[in-house]
């Protein structure tokens, strides 16, 4: 693998069994990522975006193909152990937020880093920072049923940020929110982006926000269909597939 | 296992728990009631342990009895005196007490004491002083039942055969003796010499008497048991001494206390299917929580972790409510028991009882949680991108679900062994558990696929919604037709089997059967008595005399030298017992010929007397037609052979007898006869009675309406003590239904919401909701029903031979009262559902 690649993807596969048929979602799959790129995966529904990015971020097994993050061959790992790569390396924001309903907006923020067992104070005094930072500074106990759909979208963001991610993967991120809380959202998440220096890969149908990032990669019927550079990249070294 | 003892498991476990207290809550209490059964039985009988073994000496009253049924002989008592230690003598006979101010007569239990029994405990008696001063003054103790029956009083009359005393005290507790035994036969103590004035001590009286003994020297009673043994032997004497008499009461009690244990256990089981379905679909909510906790890092044993800690401080919160509980109730149960109880309980509380508790109701939850809790470790980070279509446990291998189920049927068959101290018995219990589960979830499978098989399409949507959601995707169904089926097994079983038992007795009070039954009469009070029950219009249905005698031999060999006989089939009881037999020309109705050749009469002379036997003593001799018997009839040795057998229906009250010799033989031998008839009420029997006792003292008297109303009441005592354990199964059941009900409303509150959205009105709603409620209660319910006739029948056909007629209207009754009860609580519990605006629902309950 190249140096600067955080990740590399190669003849990934995926089929299902839907009765007697096979279903290939995602048909022998190659691209590469370089750290600090922004780039979008988009395609029409059903084109195998979302199994893509599972894949890519070992939320599960391709039936063929590999799958490299941050150096790491995912395809060795057992569940238990891709999960630990996810909470080094990876940030996730979804389209239907995944805030816990039992935990307040701080608590929520908290979790990844509390997972790798890290000082509860220091851990509290960072998700604070970042809360404030996606300006829910005053939000911070509220449960997420007690904030609106943006709100709880910059929860997630906020949430994705705090184990300092190498790779943030987002899934439709402004999906279920209306234009204007959409637009904020995105732009706090190419600010908190660029400040990080964290590689973002963002699922969307969404052509607008998909022709914001630099790198777009078009999936069709489980295939890449079209991979181009469409700004200058915010980092250098950028390597196609 | 490591994540059970990070801070942070049980931080998220915590934090994840305090905004679903109240739903947490509903899910623990189902486990309470039936741990709160389990801890007050379980203390209860402990307590009554105690007692029991610190009162022991109490319950004989001395350290060693003998008894006879016949007076002691010169050498036996010069045996006693030779045993040493200080003694007593106590005579025992039934007979009829007359009361002369109120007119009333009852077959009582007379005693006369000599000596200081009891040496241990006291009689107690209102007065106090009474039983000091009752032997001296010649006067009589007379039990209080009695006394409050006829309205009698300390200082008015008591007539027992011949002798008339006055009252002076009445008899409140007899050491050893519960309270019931006074619904038997009450109890009058007369002073011992005055005995023979009475002039009921006669030959054929069965009269017992009893030697106690009290010794000092705190010799080994072991020891002196096997010295003695030989001796009492040879003399046909019954030991029993208090280390006998501890184990009898021991095993009695022990006994009925695992009966009770198990009737709460099944109250607990129904608690761990409520938690069990309460657990999943809770488990089933927390899926998309675990997602993504697994997307941030979480590993698969932290995330379940985090709802096995739930589950754990659950089980253990839900244990010890029901340990308080439990502990609490057990201060209301000697209420339920004390008259069948020798002795005043001691109350402590048991630790082992408590932890038992604790152990049982954190076990119960965990066990029954396993199967959603495992689930949970299989559940995906990818659920956060998509939803989980299928049902949680298909998360699960079919190896370990099988492995899940032995668990639990291990846990069920281990706690029902440790409560019955029994493998057979825990194992029995769990088996009919088990069948009684699987037939239930077989109906509630049928079911399901009986409504989506022949789905009424043509019915309208209200109907359609309510059935299809008999099997929508995590339905209830299941849930509730096994906790309302189980429930309803239970107590029903209960009814039923009372109610089989008080009809067959109450064929004795059909029109035609006798009701009254004089016995004890002298041959030369025959017609004086038949001349009083003419004038009182009771005709005299039967008059058989009665010969008492004993087996000497069978086939020619000595029956002692059969009972020392191994090889032997004959029982001992048949071959010892005195025999109460009974001559005349023809067969009554209620006995049938069923081998051999029945012979009216003989000559006087015939050598070999042709005997009819019945089937149960021909059984128990190990003998049959053409077998010789020689009978001792009171010093007179008879030989006779077996030329019928009969089969007698015993269960009429009227005298039964194993033997029936032909007319010719018996007649000059001495007797005496027993009279049957029939009055016309309570009444007439009472007048009757009270006639017959003034002018013949010494004759007894069953009245066979009071005996079925004093067993009806014994019945009623005992099942109200069974039926106060069924009902934790009741109100676990009850609690289990409210549970998957409000659990359920979780589920339906958005399709509710929708369809109102859409524009179903409150009626719709509720009709729906009936609908549903309604199949699941009248199926639990009927379901529980007819598993509850079979096993009533089972219980009938095998254990007390009778056959179970069940009454169809109890049947019908009890479905829809049920039907009724489980619509009630799935309303109260769905109000909310239809009462509010749909916004403010959904605000509410996803919150």
């Amino acid at each position: 693998m190249s140096s600067s690649n955080i990740l590399e993807v190669t003849d990934l596969t995926q089929q299902f069994r839907s009765g007697d048929k096979k279903l290939t979602v995602l048909d022998a799959v190659s691209f590469t990522v370089s750290e600090g790129t922004i780039c979008s995966i988009v395609g029409p529904s059903g084109s195998g975006k979302t199994t893509l990015l599972g894949l890519c971020a070992g939320l599960d097994r391709p039936t063929a193909g590999q799958v490299i993050l941050n150096g790491i061959t995912l395809g060795d790992l057992n569940e238990d152990e891709r999960a630990a790569v996810r909470n080094d390396f990876v940030g996730f924001i979804f389209q239907t937020f995944q805030l816990i309903p039992t935990l307040t907006a701080l608590e929520n923020v908290m979790v990844p880093l509390e997972l790798r067992g890290e000082a509860t104070k220091e851990v509290s005094q960072y998700a604070k920072q970042l809360l404030e930072d996606v300006g829910l500074g005053d939000r911070l106990n509220h449960y997420p049923t007690q904030l609106s759909g943006g709100e709880q979208q910059r929860v997630a963001i906020a949430r994705a940020f705090i184990n300092k991610p190498d790779i943030l993967f987002a899934d439709e991120p402004t999906g279920n929110l209306d234009a204007e809380t959409g637009e904020t959202i995105e732009n706090l998440l190419f600010d908190l982006n660029r400040a990080n220096g964290t590689t973002l890969v963002i699922v969307t149908h969404d052509l607008e926000l998909a022709h914001k990032c630099e790198r777009v990669i078009q999936l069709k019927s489980g295939r890449i269909d079209s991979d181009e550079w469409i700004n200058e990249p915010a980092t250098a070294n950028i390597k196609e597939a | 296992m490591s994540s059970f003892w990070s801070s942070w498991t049980w931080k998220m476990a915590w934090r994840d728990a305090r905004s679903n207290k109240k739903r947490l809550f509903l899910y623990i209490s189902a486990i309470i009631i039936g741990v709160a059964a389990q801890v007050a039985i379980t203390s209860f009988r402990e307590s009554l342990t105690t007692t029991i073994d610190n009162q022991s000496r109490e319950l004989l009253g001395a350290d060693l009895e003998i008894e006879a049924e016949r007076p002691f002989t010169d050498e036996e008592l010069v045996y006693f005196d030779s045993l040493g230690g200080e003694q007593s003598e106590m005579i025992e006979f039934n007979s009829m007490a007359y009361l002369p101010e109120s007119g009333g007569t009852r077959l009582s239990q007379i005693r006369a004491v000599q000596g200081g029994f009891p040496f241990y405990g006291e009689i107690q008696t209102n007065p106090d002083s009474a039983v000091r001063t009752y032997r001296d003054n010649k006067t009589a103790l007379v039990d209080n039942a009695l006394l409050v029956q006829f309205g009698a009083e300390v200082g008015d009359s008591i007539r027992i055969g011949n002798t008339m005393l006055e009252i002076s005290g009445g008899i409140e507790q007899i050491p050893g003796e519960a309270a019931a035994a006074s619904m038997i036969g009450p109890r009058i103590f007369i002073p011992y010499s005055l005995v023979d004035s009475t002039g009921l001590v006669q030959r054929g009286s069965f009269v017992e008497y009893k030697m106690y003994f009290k010794f000092d020297d705190g010799r080994d009673m072991a020891q002196m048991r096997e010295d003695t043994d030989p001796f009492m032997e040879e003399h046909d004497l019954r030991y029993d001494d208090v280390a006998e008499r501890r184990e009898e009461m021991g095993e009695a009690i022990g006994n009925l206390a695992k009966f009770l244990n198990l009737v709460g256990f099944v109250a607990l089981l129904l608690g761990g299917i409520g938690v069990a379905s309460a657990i999943h679909l809770y488990i089933k909510q927390k899926i998309s929580t675990a997602a993504v906790l697994r997307c941030f890092g979480a590993s698969s044993d932290q995330t379940m972790t985090i709802f096995l800690i739930q589950a754990v401080v659950l089980g253990l919160t839900g244990a010890l409510a029901g340990t308080v509980l439990g502990i609490g109730i057990q201060f209301m149960l000697p209420e339920l028991v004390s008259e069948f109880l020798p002795v005043n309980v001691d109350l402590t509380i048991s630790w082992l009882a408590v932890g038992l508790g604790l152990l049982t109701g954190t076990g119960v939850a965990l066990v029954f949680a396993l199967m959603p809790l495992l689930s949970l470790r299989k559940a995906s980070p990818l659920y956060t991108l998509r939803t989980l279509d299928e049902s949680l446990t298909e998360l699960l291998g079919t190896k370990t679900k099988w492995g899940i189920y032995a668990i639990i049927a291990l846990t069920v068959a281990g706690y029902a062994t440790l409560i019955t101290e029994s493998w057979i018995a825990g194992g029995i219990f769990t088996v009919g558990i088990l069948v009684a589960f699987g037939l239930l979830l077989l109906v509630a499978k049928g079911l399901m696929w009986c409504v989506r098989r022949y789905f009424p399409t043509g019915f309208s949507y209200v109907w359609r919604q309510g059935l299809a959601n008999l099997y929508r995707p995590n339905n209830q169904t299941a849930t509730l037709l096994l906790s309302l089926g189980l429930g309803m097994l239970l107590i029903s079983t209960l009814y039923f089997s009372q109610d089989m038992l008080m009809s067959e007795l109450n064929f004795a009070t059909r029109d035609d059967a006798p009701n009254l039954v004089f016995y004890d009469i002298q041959p030369d009070q025959s017609e004086g008595i038949q001349q009083i029950m003419e004038e009182e219009g009771a005709p005299v249905l039967q008059n058989h005399p009665i010969v008492t005698m004993r087996l000497s031999s069978i086939n020619g060999r000595g029956v002692q030298e059969i009972d020392e006989d191994t090889t032997s089939n004959a029982r001992g009881w048949a071959l010892d017992r005195e025999y109460r037999s009974t001559y005349r020309d023809s067969l009554l109705d209620s006995e049938t010929l069923v081998e051999g050749e029945w012979i009216g009469s003989v000559d006087p002379d015939t050598g070999l007397v042709p005997v009819s036997a019945a089937q149960e003593i021909v059984e128990d001799l190990d003998a049959g037609v053409g077998d010789t018997l020689t009978f001792n009839v009171q010093g007179v040795p008879i030989k006779t052979y077996i030329a019928s057998i009969r089969e007698v229906d015993f269960r009429r009250v009227q005298p039964n007898f194993f033997m029936l010799f032909p007319s010719g033989v018996l007649e000059q031998a001495p007797q005496i006869r027993v009279i049957v008839t029939r009055t016309a009420g309570q009444t007439e029997s009472a007048r009757l009675q009270q006639q017959v006792v003034q002018e013949y003292p010494n004759i007894s008297a069953i009245d066979v309406g009071l005996i079925l109303q004093t067993l009806n009441e014994f019945i009623d005592k005992v099942s109200f003590a069974i039926q106060f354990m069924a009902l934790f199964s009741i109100l676990t059941g009850l609690i289990v239904l409210a549970s998957s009900v409000a659990i359920s409303r979780f589920q339906r509150i958005k399709e509710s919401v929708l369809l109102r959205t859409l524009g179903a009105s409150k009626r719709q709603i509720i009709s729906i909701l009936s609908i549903e409620y309604f199949f699941l209660g009248v199926l639990g319910a009927f379901t529980g029903l007819i598993l509850s006739v079979l096993s009533t029948w089972l219980l009938g056909y095998f254990y007390f031979e009778l056959t179970f007629v069940p009454n169809l209207w109890v049947i019908f009754l009890g479905t829809f009262a049920i039907a009724g009860l489980t619509i009630l609580i799935g309303m109260l519990n769905s109000r909310s559902v239809y009462q509010k605006p749909p916004l403010e629902v959904l605000r509410m309950e996803t919150a």
